[in-house]
């Protein structure tokens, strides 16, 4: 049975597109089918940090609006044929995405694929609700601040309400995923601790990915950084995420770059 | 007309509230749609696609009156959506329909979420209406419950840019850190509880009080919020 994600958080910039690019390329590396889909319709970003940059022909609202096929639209990973990926329109706009072209793809897409990731554009408007619109679960993405803990309590809200599962009477389950994460400004009180955004979000927490210099480097490269650098910080906190997104039970840590002897002496736990 | 209940596609009401600009007109009705239109020729469009509530409390019109009203008001570019304090004898076909009369605090409202009030199931004996609310989901950021029949109680917390507007009491038991509004038909008795207080906003009855003013090392604590008098006043419960 398909499982329709949503990667959401509100705000921009808080790392929606690298989650989505990471958690996807982790599911396939661990064996499962993975589509990700970008919603950011006129802005898309998904297919530089997936590394498809100049295999793009045609798009998910070539596709909604019949002039390709589902199949022509589908870049397959060079690296990984297991994932897959649905471009958005660089020329078009948010407007140009219909309820029912979104749904028609959502539903062709459940059927060859263990898992349909969306990656939502920043806000509230069309793109957003309609990347969530069919989602069974939901990832909303955090910064340890507060305007993104704030932003993303209102996204928490338009889940519950604007669904497809929410307006049936049922829950869209929700996780999450708090990124940037610097422990050590976060003991100096310069940034929300995990159990602050947790008390203010009360919602089961994904992972927690450390703020490093890998998903620049790997973005830049167009990888995500799972592929690009395994054993970095934020790949294993991917891979952990990935691991409980599966259902597996992982204990919570807050994984390091490479760690010398002191990071190992003092080696960080999450609460 | 004959009620045959029978099965077919379901008809969803959805209950919304809108942020309207009340028009209170005074007599002399000319100056005052002078003064109007000074107002559009000072501001261009002023009001113009606004929805507007004309409050007609001041001055005693007859329905061709409140029609003619109406039109001129129209011809600047101001549509009304209704009446409100006017006779109902005097809104016939024709006339923008009279809204209930209110007292008190004005709310400033967002989308209504799905809140309970909004999933009434119809049934043939109609129930008492329910005089309490109760929210067993934490209230989130730009939700906003309104429930004006009564008191409000949230288990959960109230997120900071949420809102929430009762009737009566509000009773939040976990952090309240958006506005809470209570006693907002012009209930000066009603009162706010809450287990932490992070308020962005207090008001019973119109009175509020903003963060700034709450005193600083009530903050995070349990307290409760009344009115005395004029004056709302702010007290810890532990």
């Amino acid at each position: 049975m398909a499982k329709v994600i949503v990667v959401t958080s509100g705000k921009g910039g808080v790392g929606k597109t690298t989650s989505t690019a990471a958690l996807g390329a982790a599911l396939a590396q661990f064996g499962q089918n993975v589509v990700v889909i970008d919603f950011d319709v006129g802005l898309r970003n998904l297919d530089l940090v997936m590394g498809a940059e100049r295999r793009v022909v045609y798009d998910f609202i070539n596709v909604t609006q019949g002039v390709a096929k589902l199949s022509q639209a589908l870049i397959r990973d060079k690296r990984l044929d297991r994932l897959a990926l649905l471009p958005a329109s660089q020329t078009r706009d948010k407007d140009a995405l219909t309820e029912e072209g979104v749904q028609s793809v959502i539903t062709a897409l459940r059927k060859t694929f263990d898992w349909v990731i969306c990656d939502s554009p920043a806000g509230i408007e069309r793109g957003a609700t309609l990347a969530m619109r069919f989602a069974d679960e939901a990832i909303i993405v955090t910064n340890p601040e507060v305007s993104s803990v704030r932003d993303s309590d209102r996204i928490i809200g338009i889940l519950d309400a604007k669904t497809v599962r929410a307006e049936r009477g049922e829950r869209v389950a929700k996780h999450l995923l708090v990124t940037r994460y610097d422990q050590a400004r976060a003991a100096r009180g310069e940034m929300l601790t995990i159990e602050d955004v947790l008390e203010i979000l009360s919602t089961p927490l994904l992972g927690i990915v450390p703020e490093s210099q890998e998903v620049l480097r790997a973005s830049n490269l167009g990888a995500p950084v799972t592929f690009n650098n395994a054993n970095s910080g934020p790949a294993r906190a991917y891979f952990d995420a990935a691991r409980r997104l599966m259902g597996e039970d992982v204990e919570m840590t807050i994984p390091a770059d490479k760690q010398g002897l002191f990071g190992k002496l003092f080696g960080r736990r999450a609460a | 007309m004959t009620a045959v209940t029978q099965p077919g596609p379901s008809t969803r009401f959805v209950c919304r509230s809108y942020m309207a600009v009340v028009l209170a007109p005074e007599p002399p009705l000319l100056d005052w749609v002078a003064g109007i239109q000074e107002r559009i020729n000072a501001a261009g469009r002023f009001l113009v696609g606004s929805p507007v509530v004309l409050d007609l409390s001041a001055v005693k019109l007859s329905a061709s009156a409140i029609g003619h009203l109406v039109a001129e008001l129209d011809q600047r570019g101001i549509r009304v959506m209704g009446l409100e304090n006017t006779d109902p004898a005097s809104t016939g076909a024709g006339l923008p329909p009279l809204v209930r009369p209110s007292r008190g605090a004005q709310t400033t409202l967002d989308v209504l979420p799905e809140t309970p009030t909004a999933k009434v199931a119809p049934k043939s004996t109609t129930p008492p209406k329910p005089t309490t609310l109760l929210l067993e989901e934490p209230v989130r950021s730009g939700q906003s419950i309104f429930f004006p029949d009564g008191d409000v109680t949230v288990l959960g917390s109230v997120g900071s840019g949420a809102e929430l507007v009762a009737g009566g009491s509000i009773h939040v038991y976990g952090a309240l850190r958006g506005r809470a509004m209570a006693g907002s038909n012009g209930n000066a008795r009603a009162r706010i509880f809450c287990s932490r207080i992070e308020a962005e906003l207090l008001a019973i009855d119109g009175y509020y009080m903003t963060a700034e003013s709450m005193d600083k090392s009530l903050r995070d604590r349990a307290v409760q919020a009344w009115l005395e008098g004029n004056q709302l006043k702010l007290t810890a419960l532990d």
